[in-house]
């Protein structure tokens, strides 16, 4: 007989409950106590976390003094208690930090600057920002010009001249990063077209400057501007030293912009070429209205990255004897009214956190951009 | 509709200034004539402010005695030195710092590297922040605060800091045992040689015997044991013909051993600290490129963890990491040129920057610079071709 149903008599023992799959104490064995060398690893994390975050903050936040008008005045026999940084030599240098020598009176010109810079980055930077065209040409076109009416100054609108020796501080490494970006993306993406056009002497021209550039140190680069760019000019043309290294930062980054550039070209299928070909457009026509408006928006991650390494590389003005800002702050620390031990540590803590915040920030956003272009599942 | 397309529209004259190979050639001839016109320009100009300012031209300056002093040589030199002998130090000066940077930037990148892929939490997010925090901040920032906040906090050499291993560190630098060659060490180095030699042969014998049987040698053991041991064995034969100066401390000052400046220690902690940040994340690109299913692959064929990562993982991650490693290198040599900043006698400082002082030849000392770093990244762009080739994925 074939039994043709079954049906259970007894009830079935009761399981234990399954392995818990969240919580916190879960997801702190699995990620940190996993294994013996985890185990070992998490504890001397969490113990050189004790021993360095209280004493960091005890040294930056809780101990430090905030005002004072020497340096001496920051010492702990004079303070009366242990002191940790000396945070009165950044707050008293703050303006010299901003402005450099700049006249006090002019300030506002330079905050002007800093704001219409600012204006045209967000509209840039800000994906859905309308009018996008139109901060282009502020960006490349308005913005220079205002910048630098007000910064110069002009004796027709009644703005006093000021000469860019009394210039320095973050200002001159805003206008030195500024200037790089603006002159290096344009000429930048001419090397790009260049490198990969098909007039051999255009190709070899741009492929020997691209090369050539990328293979040098940029300090030799800015040694070239200082000391080679005058010989090259007639005698009496004497140009601005802040002139000659915004020309030799502009000229370098514009070999790492068109190496940027170039790989957005590559990155457009031929198909793009040849439609645009097909509809009758010239080249021209054919790279402003549809290869670069493509290219450039996958290099947009590229381009920040690159615009990262020239803020940074923009200290290095310092060694040729531009007033940046980190050479603002060692000129203040040679203050012999300011000299105390210690000082370098407020100083140089100070310009870690102002580089920290621009470069982190500009990072960010990179990053942020390439997850929103999704150029990451290329790789 | 098979009726020819009468041959007009081929002959159609175009005018000539339509023509896309007229407007290409008119092109590069403008471009040519534009930098020809201004080489022309730079250079009449150029001869004309050296003539003005009583400025040699060429390279006679190369045997005339420099007059200065270097204060970190590895060869031979002194005041009377030749500015060529300069030009020797000054080069050697940024292969030293470069290469013992490029070591210590490289052990210490791999493990930030690694710590950063690690499952432990906290111990990935430590890892992170020091990248991030080293990323984000100027070279030139990281070498002053090395240098004139740390190294310059340091106690007078009364008070040195001990490090274990008999190394000294205070405010005129560090330390540390001075390799003494007491005998014969050439057989000890020759050893080592052989050593090396006969573990590449070994290992091409076991590959292809691998090939061939399918049975694996332990070929690892058996180099170290050459490599290693070899010589270990002939330096103790030859009876230890290695000792070290160490320093001692005395009341006021420490004497003997070898002193490393504080220029040379900040630039090598500098680099190190910085050049590490972006090694690490290079090794952990590099890592992560390797697919996933490459290890699950392994793993259904039976290898066990260490031989996944030895055989599987290792060797498709490092077809990744070498280039862009090669990279850092290349920028990690040519940012060693900061030693101009902090006083490290390199290239950039006794070259372009005392020797051009005194002898005011600016094209001369610039060019010759940028020649040496140009050479450095062909050498550099050479071997990634070569290596790019050596380990291209062929397809089948």
């Amino acid at each position: 007989m074939i039994q043709t149903r079954f049906m259970r008599e007894t009830i079935l023992p009761q399981e234990a409950a399954p392995h818990r799959t969240s919580g916190v104490l879960l997801w702190v064995r699995e990620n940190l106590f996993s294994s013996v060398t985890n185990s070992v690893l998490t504890l001397l994390s969490l113990w050189a976390l004790y021993a360095t975050i209280p004493g960091l903050f005890q040294y930056l936040i809780v101990d430090a003094v905030w005002s004072a008008n020497t340096g001496k005045e920051c010492l702990a026999e004079n303070v009366g208690r242990p002191v940790g940084v000396c945070w009165a030599f950044v707050t008293s240098h703050m303006g010299y930090f901003i402005y450099g020598q700049y006249p006090e009176a002019e300030w506002w010109r330079v905050d002007l600057f800093f704001a219409a810079e600012a204006l045209g980055i967000v509209w840039l930077l800000w994906p859905n920002a309308p009018y996008k065209f139109a901060g282009i040409i502020y960006f490349f076109v308005i913005f220079p010009i205002i910048g630098f009416v007000s910064l110069t100054g002009s004796t027709m609108l009644g703005l006093t001249p000021v000469a860019t020796n009394f210039w320095g501080g973050f200002l001159v490494t805003i206008v030195i990063s500024t200037f790089g970006i603006v002159v290096s993306l344009p000429v930048g993406i001419l090397l790009a077209l260049g490198r990969r056009s098909d007039m051999p002497i255009v190709r070899l021209v741009s492929v020997i400057f691209i090369e050539f550039v990328r293979g040098v140190p940029l300090i030799t680069v800015l040694f070239m501007a200082n000391v080679m760019f005058p010989l090259f000019l007639p005698d009496g043309w004497r140009p601005d030293s802040l002139l000659r290294v915004l020309v030799g930062v502009a000229l370098f980054f514009a070999a790492y912009m068109a190496e940027a550039v170039r790989g957005g070209l590559q990155a457009i299928p031929r198909g793009q070429y040849e439609a645009a070909q097909a509809l009758g457009l010239g080249y021209w026509r054919m790279m402003i209205k549809i290869i670069l408006p493509q290219a450039l928006k996958i290099v947009i991650p590229n381009i920040v990255n690159n615009f990262i390494g020239l803020f940074k590389d923009t200290t290095l003005v310092a060694i040729v004897g531009i007033f940046d800002f980190l050479k603002t702050i060692q000129a203040s620390l040679a203050d012999p009214v300011w000299r105390a031990a210690g000082m370098p540590f407020a100083a140089y803590i100070f310009a870690s956190l102002v580089f920290f915040v621009f470069c982190y920030g500009m990072a960010r956003y990179s990053m942020w951009m390439e997850a929103r272009l999704d150029t990451g599942k290329r790789h | 509709m098979s009726s020819q397309i009468s041959g007009s529209h081929a002959t159609a004259k175009v005018v000539f200034y339509n023509d896309p190979k007229f407007r290409s050639r008119f092109a590069q001839f403008v471009l040519l004539v534009a930098i020809g016109l201004f080489a022309y320009f730079a250079y009449e100009n150029t001869s004309e402010n050296l003539r003005k300012r009583n400025i040699a031209q060429g390279f006679g300056f190369w045997d005339v005695e420099a007059g200065f002093d270097i204060s970190q040589t590895l060869i031979a030199y002194s005041a009377a030195s030749s500015y060529g002998r300069a030009f020797w130090v000054g080069l050697l000066n940024t292969l030293l710092v470069s290469l013992v940077s490029i070591f210590f930037a490289t052990i210490l990148g791999f493990i930030i590297g690694i710590l950063r892929l690690s499952r432990n939490w906290i111990v990935s997010r430590l890892a992170g922040v020091y990248i991030e925090v080293f990323r984000n901040i100027p070279l030139l920032l990281i070498l002053y605060f090395w240098y004139g906040a740390v190294l310059g906090a340091l106690p007078e050499p009364r008070d040195s800091l001990a490090i274990p291993g008999d190394i000294w560190l205070n405010n005129r630098g560090l330390l540390v045992p001075r390799p003494l060659i007491a005998g014969d060490i050439l057989y000890t180095v020759a050893a080592l040689g052989i050593g090396i030699l006969g573990a590449y042969i070994l290992a091409r014998f076991a590959r292809r015997r691998q090939a061939e049987t399918g049975e694996r040698l332990p070929v690892g053991w058996i180099s170290t044991a050459l490599i290693f041991g070899l010589p270990l064995l002939v330096y103790l034969g030859v009876g230890t013909p290695l000792g070290f100066d160490f320093p001692e401390k005395g009341r006021f000052n420490l004497t003997g051993g070898l002193n490393l400046a504080p220029e040379f220690v900040a630039m090598v902690v500098g680099l190190s600290t910085y050049t590490s940040a972006f090694i690490a994340e290079t090794i952990r690109a590099g890592v992560l490129a390797v697919s996933k299913g490459q290890t699950e692959a392994s793993q259904a064929l039976g290898l066990s963890r260490g031989q996944t990562l030895r055989l599987v993982v290792v060797p498709q991650a490092l077809r990744v990491i070498v280039p862009p490693l090669n990279s850092e290198y290349l920028s990690l040599t040519k940012n060693s040129s900061l030693g101009v900043s902090i006083g490290y006698p390199d290239l950039v400082n006794v070259f372009t920057g005392t020797v051009l002082n005194q002898t005011g030849q600016a094209i001369e000392m610039v060019s010759v610079t940028m020649l040496v770093y140009l050479t450095f990244s062909l050498l550099t762009s050479a071997f990634m071709n070569w290596f790019n080739r050596r380990v291209a994925l062929v397809e089948r």
